[in-house]
């Protein structure tokens, strides 16, 4: 039982850690274009510097 | 240049390109000098076309940033300056054809973030909840149980109170007006759950049904977000078609100077300037000019108009071949379109009515369930007299009969069929069209546009010489007649011949100068010396016949096989067109179509929609004109192909964005498919109900049997709702060809 006392509320903060996560990646924009993120990956970043 | 060009179909054959005005007109202020710009592009689709595209833009001038988004297949663009950025045509330069779309409607969806907000709070608290319960039903001590009853009590208030929400309001807006829905009794279910529950709670009971009532409100807005995200995707994929209705006018003031005017702030009596290519904002008479006006998407007639000083204009057609000074007779809420859009509100009596197969199975569930849990309650107390024992089982009975898989039951098939109509290009707007479709009886069709692509094909050129069609083709890319394009996509042509002084006579045809020789292209009687009756389109040199062409308008990929499905599925068939009654008779007798109608009036389709509602007919309406919005809107159920006029659009249930017509006995079989898995899952909910409801009666229900059915009985409906068959598309080699292809594209720079 003893350990329940902080057992529970760890879980409890981890758990809500990940939904308030989850809340701010909504807010900031990351699932507005889930198609175009998995093909930028592919786009290399150094290449902007040849222009 | 792209490399994902092939395959891709011209979405904006005709029409001209936005002018710098129009696109400020559409563009957003951010203030600062800055605006954004979004712009439907509907070629993009690998990582190589985004760099292509952003870089593209990136490089005009006054561009700050431009940025892609793929799914949604549109690239916002942020500049600066008095005249927006040549952005279309660089587009266009880059192999990727944009245009501009109803940004009006595009706000962003507040409804999917709280939506998507309610589910991740209800996945919080379910999770947590079912993780403590774990442990108490594997048999937790007295004290630890206390204290997990507690902290669930804790954790499912906010996924009642806030994610609830969603059910409570629907619920409540439906019961004011006297109805019932699927979620009143899911409101009633998970609010006695949590209120027993917190009773047993402060009262050290053994039982609380947290897990129960917070999973199932989790289920439950699973299957609402899912639901919402497919038809927002479909409805967007509609809303960035082009748009075909022009925003603005150059007006012509009487001083002379010239001003673009958005459409609605244009009074009668002002002038207004056409060029070729452009729309007819609202009606008016020509003041100056003559040309040629493409009707088909306004009233269905196939032929261009010869249009001169005098003739009326109805908003909506094409101007064609010549500019045209526009004296405006009505403001554009009077307009044509106008006139449509109250005849589809007048018409829109029919559907409303319609009522969603959710809706109708609740009207049986909730008195049952309800009237059975109250039952049960009467019933143990009068054989223990123990009211908190009655309350508790008669409560048990609510949460097991709990409508958790008659809530899925059609929300999942309809998320399921509507992705599959997605992926054959088929967008359903409302997931009680799929339910209407399977019922239809009778399908009617529109000629121009619909069965028809509703622009000539060149189905025969002849000539002795075959320098001459090359030449002819050359003639015709300087017209932007539809017989001309027809000429110039059915014909190679020769860049190198020199041809100068080029006229276009409108209502006759076009002529040129080649060296010494004279050629016209266009009707016989004018291209010709000797008058040439009736042998249709030619081209002439010096009067003497060159080469001849036959064209016809022609019928959609697979209209055939299409319209011969609908009649094997026992559908009647017809057409209803506004062209002429010959042109409509020869189109039903290719097509093998017994009845149909020709020069019909829009009010006239929409009588012969009535008269099939009163023989108890439920209609399929296809369409895509102006004059078809109204029957599109007063029909059973309607489709329109992603050419049609706006407001056709947007009353249509359906929108194909495909050219073959097989989009509709396609959507016919998913729908009828998805009918038959929506009864069979409110079957298997009852079979599941007939088990669980003695048991729950019996009192023998615990908090680990409730969860337990709950699952399985949404898995077992969600799994039935998987087995939708119709309309798969093959498992196809070429889905990997786009991806193959993009990675050589990135290795291989693009410039």
């Amino acid at each position: 039982m003893s350990s329940l006392v902080f057992l529970v509320p760890l879980a409890l903060i981890l758990g809500g850690a990940a939904l308030g996560g989850f809340l701010w990646s909504l807010r900031s924009g990351q699932y507005d274009d889930l198609d175009g993120a998995a093909e930028r990956i592919l786009l290399d970043d150094d290449e902007e510097d040849e222009r | 240049m792209s490399c994902c060009a092939p395959g891709v179909e011209a979405a904006a054959e005709i029409g001209r390109d936005p002018s710098a005005e129009e696109l400020r007109l559409a563009s957003r202020d951010l203030g600062g000098g800055l605006f954004q710009t979004d712009l439907s592009v509907p070629a993009v689709h690998c990582a190589a076309c985004i760099r292509t595209v952003e870089r593209g833009l990136g490089k005009l001038p006054g561009v700050e940033s431009a940025r892609v988004n793929l799914s949604t297949k549109r690239v916002g663009v942020k500049w600066r300056g008095e005249l927006a950025p040549q952005m279309i045509q660089a587009l266009a330069g880059l192999g990727y054809p944009a245009h501009l779309y109803e940004a009006e409607q595009d706000k962003s969806d507040p409804e999917l973030s709280r939506l998507i907000r309610a589910v991740g709070v209800a996945g919080f608290c379910a999770m947590n909840i079912m993780l403590l319960s774990v442990s108490v039903w594997s048999g937790a001590d007295a004290e630890t149980r206390q204290a997990f009853h507690w902290i669930s009590a804790a954790l499912a208030l906010p996924a009642l109170v806030y994610s609830g929400q969603v059910f409570f309001r629907s619920a409540w807006s439906a019961l004011k007006v006297g109805r019932t829905n699927m979620d009143v009794p899911i409101s009633i279910g998970i609010t006695l759950a949590y209120s027993l529950s917190l009773y047993d709670t402060v009262h050290n009971g053994a039982h609380a049904y947290f897990d129960a009532a917070t999973t199932l409100v989790f289920f439950l807005l699973i299957g609402r977000t899912l639901d919402h995200v497919m038809r927002e995707k479909a409805r967007a994929a509609v809303r960035g078609l082009v748009r075909l209705s022009p925003r603005g006018a150059t007006v012509l003031r009487d001083d002379g100077s010239q001003d673009y005017l958005p459409v609605s702030e244009v009074e009668p009596g002002m002038r207004i300037l056409l060029s070729a290519g452009d729309r007819i904002p609202v009606d008016g008479v020509v003041a100056e000019g003559s040309s040629e006006l493409d009707c088909a998407i306004a009233t269905g007639v196939s032929a261009p108009l010869h249009v001169g000083p005098g003739s009326e204009l109805r908003a909506g057609t094409l101007n064609l071949t010549g500019p045209l000074t526009l004296a405006a007779t009505a403001k554009a809420q009077d307009s044509f379109l106008a006139e449509m859009v109250r005849l589809m509100e007048a018409a829109e009596g029919g559907r409303a009515r319609y009522r969603r197969l959710a809706d109708r199975a609740s009207r049986l569930y909730s008195p049952v369930v309800h009237a059975t849990a109250f039952l049960t309650f009467l019933g143990w107390m009068a054989a223990t007299g123990d009211w908190h024992q009655a309350i508790s089982i008669a409560i048990a009975v609510l949460i097991i009969t709990c409508p958790c898989a008659l809530g899925l039951a059609v929300p999942i098939v309809q998320v399921i069929a509507a992705r599959r109509l997605f992926e054959n290009g088929i967008m359903v707007k409302d997931g009680s069209g799929i339910e209407r479709l399977a019922e239809i009886d009778a399908a009617l069709f529109d000629k121009t546009g619909t069965l028809t692509l509703g622009r000539a094909r060149l189905v025969d050129a002849r000539a002795e010489d075959g320098a001459m069609l090359r030449i002819a083709a050359a003639l015709a890319a300087k017209s932007r007649h539809p017989l001309s394009r027809a000429i110039v996509s059915g014909l190679d042509s020769d860049t190198a011949i020199l041809l100068s002084d080029i006229v276009e006579h409108p209502g006759l045809g076009i002529e040129a100068h080649a060296g010494a020789d004279i050629y016209r292209l266009g009707r016989a009687e004018w291209a010709l010396a000797g008058g040439g009756e009736g042998q249709g389109t030619v081209l002439g040199r010096n009067g003497e016949l060159a080469a001849s062409f036959v064209f016809e308008d022609a019928l959609r990929p697979d209209a055939g096989d299409a319209i011969a499905a609908l009649q094997a599925e026992g559908l009647d068939v017809a057409i209803l067109s506004g062209d002429q009654p010959a042109t409509v008779a020869a189109t039903a007798r290719q097509l093998r179509v017994q009845h149909h109608e020709g020069a019909l009036l829009p009010g006239e389709k929409l009588n012969y929609l009535g008269k099939l509602a009163e023989r108890g007919k439920r209609t399929l309406m296809v369409g895509d004109g102006l004059n078809d919005a109204p029957a599109l809107a007063a029909a059973h159920v309607s489709m329109a192909p992603a050419t049609a006029a706006d407001i056709g659009r947007n009353a249509a249930d359906f929108v194909f964005l495909h050219e073959s017509l097989a989009a509709v006995p396609t959507a016919l079989a998913v729908a009828r498919e998805a009918g038959q898995l929506v009864r069979q899952n409110f079957a298997l909910a009852i079979i599941y109900n007939a088990i669980a409801l003695p048991i729950a009666i019996a009192g023998y229900v615990t908090p680990l049997i409730a969860a337990l059915a709950m699952s399985l009985s949404s898995v077992l409906v969600v799994a039935n709702a998987l087995r939708l068959r119709a309309g798969k598309l093959p498992k196809p080699a070429d889905k990997a060809r786009p991806y193959q292809a993009s990675k050589i594209q990135s290795i291989v720079p693009a410039e």
